[in-house]
């Protein structure tokens, strides 16, 4: 049969973000698949090293506007082990609340876009609707929606307002009561095992072989998990546990999903129920005179998409020497989603794709 | 897996009868949270201008432009932050960073414009522009732009907490009161080095200070050094402005830290010990400073009083490469802070310290000279090309009530404690008077009345015209005198000084103060002649104020020196009096009466100089 190149994005319905895939087909069947990233390269390393410390808080969320949360954490962790900042406790518990929320509302997102493109148009409203109640307790905790800029080196910005607890468990149940029918109309729903199970499926082997982290290598049952494997925040102070699946097809990484907003859910609840009173935040130096000791660090946190790292260098100097981000997307959206690729239909192209949560802007930063 | 059943979707028909949850704007309206981050306000009164948001801004979205219609206090500049809503990222950095907290966000977020001109906009709020900011009547959301905005409407606030700067500054550890009552040790022990490193760092850099000190010293300069560990580099700053660090470092008035951006919401920049600080680490003045006279100018000037006005004169004009002699009554230099200001808080080894080096510089000083007496005013104007006056107010006033010949007065009171000798104290001891000088007079009585009777009650208490919200005298000051244990009587005047039948002190006859000033404000006190109290004292010691002696000079000068309507010597902006070649600075120039102020005069003064000896205008 002839072979045919064509072009998935960036201008494709099918196509969330800016980035876009090269396929060469037979008929329907995708025979190599090129990533193209670079779309929204803006810079944001080189920039780094151009700002002072504080400066850079407020930039870092840009990097990934779909859960810039992760992000804010990492950079304040690296400033803090480079500048040797402690952190209040009751602040390592507000950071993993507010991670946590970020999780649900990065995976409501994520839901919204796949059911979107699978054509579950219900159940992608519902978590656009339920993405936005979690975006009012955002609203309500850092003064901002999408962009929180809330934890900064030496602990969070504020500490929880009067009456946010109660609000925050309200939200955080109602959603949950729904789930029984996002069960029924698109967990559950036999139309979505049709087109996921056994698509775009990948090995655990493969998997750890090409960098696969988060739900791309929990669905193949590895309960791999940076906030287990080397607890950050509070992570260590509650039980909780890793949501795993064997198949790693996409039917597999978006049950993986499903169970882990269920998990966060339940580990804001327990963490509310333990978290201190005290301080939330140790004062930082003087902005203008900021300068961190010559070192380097590398710290990771576990983002809604899988392993987020960052190496960050400080020549002794009031900004930055050198900054790079380890973003999940990378490998997922590159190496193991051309691998996933080969082989399905033109049709499952975007499915493969959202069920790997490849995320345009991180990949570029 | 089993495979899933096709009719389970169906459980979620029930939606279809719900109530939908989209919001029909802008019929129905969403409240944005408390803490939103909008549009920003600022309280233009509480604004000082200082520009640290537009330092922190990350986008370069603030810019301090000036509005030319506010009249700032000193130490404010008239400048107000400007926004440009095409940069803002409304993170509100701006916010945490403000010193006076009169920078917020609202809850606004509306602005659409086809003028883009309109993004940029300089933000007030409600409290004095009633024009953009609508009560809940006048306001439709249909209209909402920067322009048209909410009354009452703030979002992210500062709290200080969270703020980016530290309110607190680094304790300068100090003698407890209980020890240092008991002797005149010096109380303040002074910053170590990592005191005063921690210390500086606070420091904003705004330099709303420097405009407030009255010889605009570069104070952000010279701070940045000692955060830099260089204290040298931090010496040859201050040099530039004030040759007497040692002695301002300890009891300089700080006109700066009452404009420090800090000292708003917390305790301002410790100004004053840092420059303590320097001038005690740089232990060799000479080899940190590298400095020499200039090239001989065979100009000659007499410095008549060897004060800081005097001393900084002689100073500046050295370095010029003039000559300069100082004459001075004294036995050494420092003026009345030599004689006045107790060893508890100016040791004289300090004063010293600031003197020899202006002496190594060359500068030539004749001490236990008085002119008038040991050498003639005329002889000075004929020898020299020029005379600086700085005689300061070298003379006690009395209260002048019956029987005030009594009393001691302060000046000689203080300056006989600066011997060996000190003065003999009763157990009860009454000072007149509320200003800094009758807290040191009293202070000093109650260490000489502890080492005098140790163990035993003694009193010391101050009387004062004006009432605590009035009284002259520095908070600090009257706080440590309270620690140490000295009693304060305000709204209170004397009467009458009481004697007993051996015609000994008994006491002072109070009567109640009604008012001290007049309605313009001039001092004037009225009394309830009717309310009477008497206070217990076997001494009395007078401190209401000081006054110049000028008996030095000839008649012929004197009538045609021009004194202002506030009694003081008055010079044109280079120090010159109405006499030619006569200039003057200092105490009997100026109104604040301290230190620094001299040091001001003296730089006016020694420029003009300079500049009329080389030929220029007076
Ligand atoms: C008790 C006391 C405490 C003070 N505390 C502080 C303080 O904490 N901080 C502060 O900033 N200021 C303080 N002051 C004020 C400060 O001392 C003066 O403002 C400052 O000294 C004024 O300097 P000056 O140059 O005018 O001369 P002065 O310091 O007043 O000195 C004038 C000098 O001229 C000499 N003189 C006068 N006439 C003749 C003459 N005919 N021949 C020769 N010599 C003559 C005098 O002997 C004297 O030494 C205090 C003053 C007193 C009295
Ligand atoms: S909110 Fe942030 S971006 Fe906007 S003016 Fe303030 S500091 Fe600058």
């Amino acid at each position: 049969m002839r072979e045919l190149e064509l072009y998935f994005g960036p201008q494709h319905l099918g196509m969330v973000g800016n980035f876009s895939i090269t396929l060469k087909v037979e008929g329907d069947r995708v025979v190599k698949a090129d990533a193209n990233p670079g779309y929204l390269h803006r810079g944001f390393e080189k920039l780094m090293e151009q700002r002072s410390w504080i400066k850079n808080f407020p930039m870092v969320c840009r990097i990934n506007v779909v859960e810039p949360d992760s992000m804010e954490l990492a950079y304040a962790t690296a400033v803090e082990s480079l500048a040797g900042i402690e952190v209040p406790e009751r602040a390592q518990f507000i950071r993993s609340i507010y991670l946590e929320l970020a999780r649900v509302g990065s995976h409501l997102f994520g839901l919204w876009a796949y059911s979107n493109m699978l054509g579950f148009d219900t159940a992608a409203q519902w978590a656009m609707y339920h993405r936005d109640l979690v975006l009012d307790l955002f609203e309500e905790l850092t003064g901002g929606r999408v962009y929180h800029i809330y934890i900064w080196p030496g602990g969070v910005r504020r500490d929880f307002p009067e009456g946010f607890e109660k609000r925050l468990v309200e939200t955080l149940h109602s959603i949950g009561g729904c789930v029984p029918d996002y069960d029924a109309c698109f967990f559950d729903n036999r139309l979505f095992y049709d087109r996921a199970a056994g698509i775009g499926k990948i090995t655990r082997e493969e998997a750890m072989e090409m960098g696969g982290t988060g739900q791309a290598l929990r669905a193949t049952g590895v309960p791999y998990d940076v906030r287990k494997i080397e607890p950050y925040a509070a992570y260590d102070k509650v039980p909780w546990e890793v949501p795993t699946r064997e198949d790693g097809d996409a039917f597999s990484r978006i049950w993986v999903v499903r169970d882990e907003m269920i998990e966060s859910v339940h580990m804001i609840f327990k963490l509310l129920d333990e978290m201190p009173k005290g301080d939330v935040y140790n004062r930082i130096p003087n902005p203008f005179k900021w300068r961190i000791p010559e070192g380097e660090t590398y710290v990771r946190c576990e983002s809604s998409r899988g392993e987020l790292g960052l190496y960050l260098v400080s020549d002794g100097g009031d900004k930055p020497y050198r900054v790079h981000f380890r973003t999940p997307s990378y490998p997922h959206g590159l190496t193991i989603l051309e691998k996933a690729l080969v082989g399905e239909s033109i049709s499952d192209v975007g499915n493969i794709m959202i069920s790997l949560y490849v995320v345009a802007p991180e990949i570029d930063r | 897996m089993a495979k899933p059943s096709l009719l389970g979707p169906l459980r979620v028909i029930k939606y279809l009868f719900k109530k939908p949850k989209t919001l029909r704007y802008p019929f129905e309206l969403k409240e944005p949270a408390r803490r939103y981050r909008g549009f920003h306000l600022n309280d233009w009164d509480q604004c000082t201008g200082c520009g640290n948001c537009a330092d922190i801004c990350p986008n370069d979205a603030i810019e301090m432009v000036e509005r030319p219609e506010i009249a700032p206090d000193p130490g404010e500049k008239n400048e107000r932050p400007r926004l440009d809503y095409g940069r803002c990222c409304f993170c509100g950095l701006c916010v945490d960073i403000c010193p006076p907290g009169s920078l917020r966000l609202s809850r606004d977020y509306f602005h659409i414009h086809f003028d883009t001109s309109t993004f940029v906009f300089t933000p007030r709020d409600e409290k004095t522009d009633d024009e953009t900011f609508l009560p809940a009547e006048k306001y439709s959301v249909l209209k909402a732009s920067l322009a048209h905005r909410k009354r009452d409407y703030q979002g992210f606030e500062p709290e200080i907490d969270y703020a980016l700067f530290d309110p607190d500054r680094v304790e300068m550890p100090e003698v407890p009161p209980e020890e240092r009552k008991l002797s005149f040790v010096e109380q303040m022990l002074g910053y170590d080095r990592e005191q005063a490193v921690r210390e500086a760092e606070r420091c904003l850099e705004c330099a709303l200070c420097e405009d407030a000190c009255p010889a605009h010293l570069k104070i952000s300069d010279y701070i940045e050094a000692v955060y830099e560990d260089s204290p040298e580099d931090s010496l040859r700053t201050i040099y530039e402005d004030n040759p007497i660090p040692a002695i301002c470092g300890r009891i300089c008035m700080k006109h700066c830290e009452d404009a420090c951006s800090l000292s708003i919401r917390g305790e301002p920049l410790a100004i004053r010990w840092l420059k303590r600080f320097v001038s005690d680490t740089v232990r060799n003045y000479r080899d940190a400073l590298e400095q020499s006279p200039g090239e001989p100018t065979g100009k000659r000037i007499a410095v008549i009083g060897a004060g800081p006005g005097g001393l900084s004169t002689a100073y500046f004009l050295r370095l010029l490469g003039h000559e300069v002699v100082v004459f001075d009554e004294l036995s050494g230099g420092g003026g009345m802070l030599r004689v006045g200001p107790p060893r508890y808080r100016l040791p004289e080894e300090a004063i010293d310290k600031d003197v020899e080096y202006i002496a190594s510089l060359g500068v030539d000083f004749r001490f236990q000279t008085r002119v008038g007496r040991d050498v003639e005013f005329e002889e000075l104007r004929d020898e020299f090309d020029a005379v600086f006056l700085g005689i300061g107010l070298t003379v006690s006033r009395s209260t002048r009530v019956e029987n005030a010949d009594r009393c001691q007065l302060a000046l000689p009171f203080l300056a006989k404690n600066k011997t060996e000798e000190k003065c003999e104290v009763p157990e009860e001891v009454i000072v007149i008077g509320g200003g800094n000088v009758a807290m040191d007079v009293a202070r000093e009585a109650l260490r000489l009345q502890h080492i005098r009777y140790p163990g035993k009650r003694t009193v010391t208490r101050t009387v004062s015209l004006e009432d605590w919200d009035e009284i002259p005298a520095t908070e600090e000051e009257i706080e440590e005198a309270r620690e140490e244990g000295v009693e304060f009587n305000p709204a209170w005047g004397p009467k009458r000084v009481v004697l007993d039948d051996q015609g000994n002190i008994k006491g002072l006859l109070c009567m109640k103060v009604n008012s001290v000033f007049d309605e313009e404000g001039r001092f004037a006190p009225t009394f309830h002649e009717d309310q009477e109290m008497f206070l217990e004292g076997r001494m009395i010691i007078e401190a209401i104020g000081q006054g110049a002696d000028f008996s030095f000079l000839p008649k012929e000068v004197m009538e045609r020196i021009e004194f202002t309507e506030a009694r003081k010597v008055r010079v044109n902006e280079n120090g010159m009096t109405t006499v030619p070649g006569i200039f003057a600075g200092g105490d009997i120039v100026n109104v604040n009466l301290d230190a620094v102020t001299a040091i001001a005069d003296a730089k006016a003064a020694s420029e003009g100089i300079d500049q009329w000896l080389s030929g220029g205008e007076g």
